[in-house]
């Protein structure tokens, strides 16, 4: 192990890799002389698409603005460069997809490097192999995993945690491309690894990973700056517009969390019930007291999804006030007469209405059941096997809805305005995720490094 | 006289905790809101429950944290994220029936 520093200093770009950031808050962590430049890049949050379908959530021409500040300066600097969960999801296709923005930035800069990929894909034998033996636990309100839905799922990932990356670092890359990894290693593996504490490491990671979202104001597109220290860490913004203080941070805890308290990673959970958060002058914050608390099993959280089908949809609106007070009688008898029609043709699929004004935004969970607006809008979801069965359905669903007969209906020329032509929408593929697991890790290395010349 | 839950909470709002979870932050004003609150044991799961049509056993947890101020409530998501019929991808447009807590 290298001898003991007094501190580690890190800079975070930006909340999510292609969010952006101010060159002068970049130039400003420069100016701290940073141990490492790091930048978290993906989430679960934008849905199960980008996951499905190996596509980034984040632009490209985003991506690369972002990473050509980075790696100019990382590696002109020798200043480590780590980038978790690339292209946004980080299974291989993601990888892939930034590993060719990286390489891209290397011949226009002229930039030379060692790089260490890390891939997260985790092969589906491995993970039958713990789901015969009964080691595969679903977390809270998730079904549990079947063979059956594990062959149908793509893309499993699992979320990485510094291991690997220490692995890569450890063989002297200069810049890191992981693949899914929990979001806090890629601040947290290099101290860790320099023998800081785990603990404040990781929680300082938590925060940084969205770099100056936990400032006030926050932003998403903003550096941040962190200092780990031997019993402490102190979080700065870079940028004189913002500040942290202990209010925003201790808010940030809360942040798309279950318990804020208790923070589950890979291997071990985050322990914040001693943890105090102190003003600094200069808009700082000191950060004391988390402790990192190993699990007896090491387990991974996997990610997977699987293709729900096609989905087409048609966007309208009703301003017929008979209708809108019938409206949850019409769209059940439309519902069944579409169905029939369905099993006659032999067509699989199902149709759904997003009605807005009544419950479009909250589904079941909308305590309001009396309708006050004077006009619904009504999107018609439909998701059939194929793009052309996803099509029918839509159309079948309109057509029936435009012309359907209520009773009390004065307007008898058409139920529905629509606002575009052609009124149905193609949306392609679709996902849902099937997979969100977790897994022990034994014996054998989940993630492989494979270390490249740029 | 009951108050609105707008005179001591400054953030209500919802978002996703992975995608089959929908989590619920309220930070009070101040520390007196918060202790309020806490004391009084003013949000229940059976208010949770009955403020979002869900079962007692779909609320995950209720939990006061101190460092924030700040009252946080993990229920399960009635579609997961991103499923055929979910209505917000995201969740953060479920925070709405908590603004009609009153104490």
């Amino acid at each position: 192990m290298a001898v003991r520093k007094k501190e580690f200093r890190v800079l975070s770009t930006t909340a999510i890799l292609g969010y952006g950031f101010p060159e002068k808050s970049f130039r400003a962590g420069l100016a701290r002389k940073p141990d490492l430049i790091g930048a978290d890049a993906g989430s679960s949050d934008p849905g199960p698409y980008y996951l499905g379908a190996g596509k980034s959530f984040t632009n490209r021409s985003g991506v690369k603005r972002d990473l050509r500040f980075m790696l100019t300066e990382g590696v002109r600097r020798g200043i480590p460069v780590v980038i978790g969960t690339a292209g946004g999801s980080g299974a291989r296709p993601h990888v892939d997809w930034c590993e060719e923005i990286i390489r891209e930035i290397a011949r226009e800069e002229k930039l030379t490097f060692k790089m260490g990929i890390i891939y997260a894909d985790i092969p589906k034998p491995r993970v039958k192999h713990f789901l015969r033996k009964g080691k595969i636990v679903p977390l809270a309100f998730v079904p549990p995993l079947t063979e059956e839905i594990l062959d149908e799922s793509i893309n499993i990932v699992a979320q990485m945690g510094v291991e690997p990356i220490q692995k890569a670092l450890a063989a002297g890359c200069q810049v890191v491309l992981a693949g899914r990894c929990y979001d806090p290693a890629v601040f947290a593996a290099l101290p860790i690894m320099q023998g800081f504490d785990e603990g404040l490491a990781l929680h300082m990671g938590k925060i940084l990973e969205c770099a100056a979202i936990a400032a006030t104001p926050g932003s998403g597109a903003d550096c941040a700056f962190g200092t780990l220290r031997e019993d402490s860490f102190i979080l700065e913004a870079l940028n004189p517009v913002r500040k942290f203080t202990p209010e925003s941070t201790a808010a940030h805890t809360l942040y798309e969390k279950t318990d804020p308290y208790h923070l589950p990673g890979p291997g071990g959970a985050l322990d914040l019930t001693a943890c105090t958060f102190t003003a600094l002058p200069g808009g700082r914050v000191e950060v004391r007291g988390s402790r990192n608390v190993a699990t007896p099993v090491y387990c991974v959280k996997l990610e997977g999804v699987r293709r729900t089908g096609f989905r087409t949809v048609s966007v309208a609106g009703t301003r017929d006030p008979i209708m809108i007070k019938e409206i949850n009688g019409i769209l059940e008898a439309v519902t069944h007469q579409v169905h029939d029609i369905l099993k006659a043709e032999k067509i699989d699929g199902r149709v759904q209405f997003h009605v807005y004004g009544k419950d479009g935004v909250m589904g079941p969970l909308e305590p309001e059941k009396k309708i006050r607006g004077h006009e619904l809008g009504i999107v018609i979801e439909a998701v059939g096997a194929t793009p052309e069965a996803a099509d029918s359905l839509c159309s079948i669903t309109r057509s029936t809805l435009l012309h359907y007969g209520y009773p009390g209906r004065i307007s008898t020329a058409g139920n529905l305005a629509f606002p575009f032509s052609p009124s149905d929408v193609r949306m392609g593929e679709i996902f849902e995720f099937s997979v969100y697991h977790l897994m022990p890790v034994t014996g054998r290395e989940l993630f492989p490094l494979k270390i490249v010349t740029v | 006289m009951k108050r609105s839950i707008l005179s001591v909470a400054k953030v209500i709002r919802s978002k996703n905790s992975g995608p089959y979870e929908l989590t619920l932050d309220i930070m009070f004003k101040n520390r007196a809101g918060y202790e309020l609150f806490k004391r009084k044991n003013i949000i229940t799961k059976n208010k949770i429950a009955a403020l979002y049509h869900c079962r007692i056993k779909d609320i995950l947890k209720v939990v006061y944290f101190e460092p924030a101020k700040a009252l946080k409530i993990t229920i399960k998501r009635p579609i997961p994220s991103g499923h055929p019929g979910e209505t917000d991808i995201y969740g953060a447009q479920q925070h709405a029936p908590l603004l009609s807590i009153t104490f």
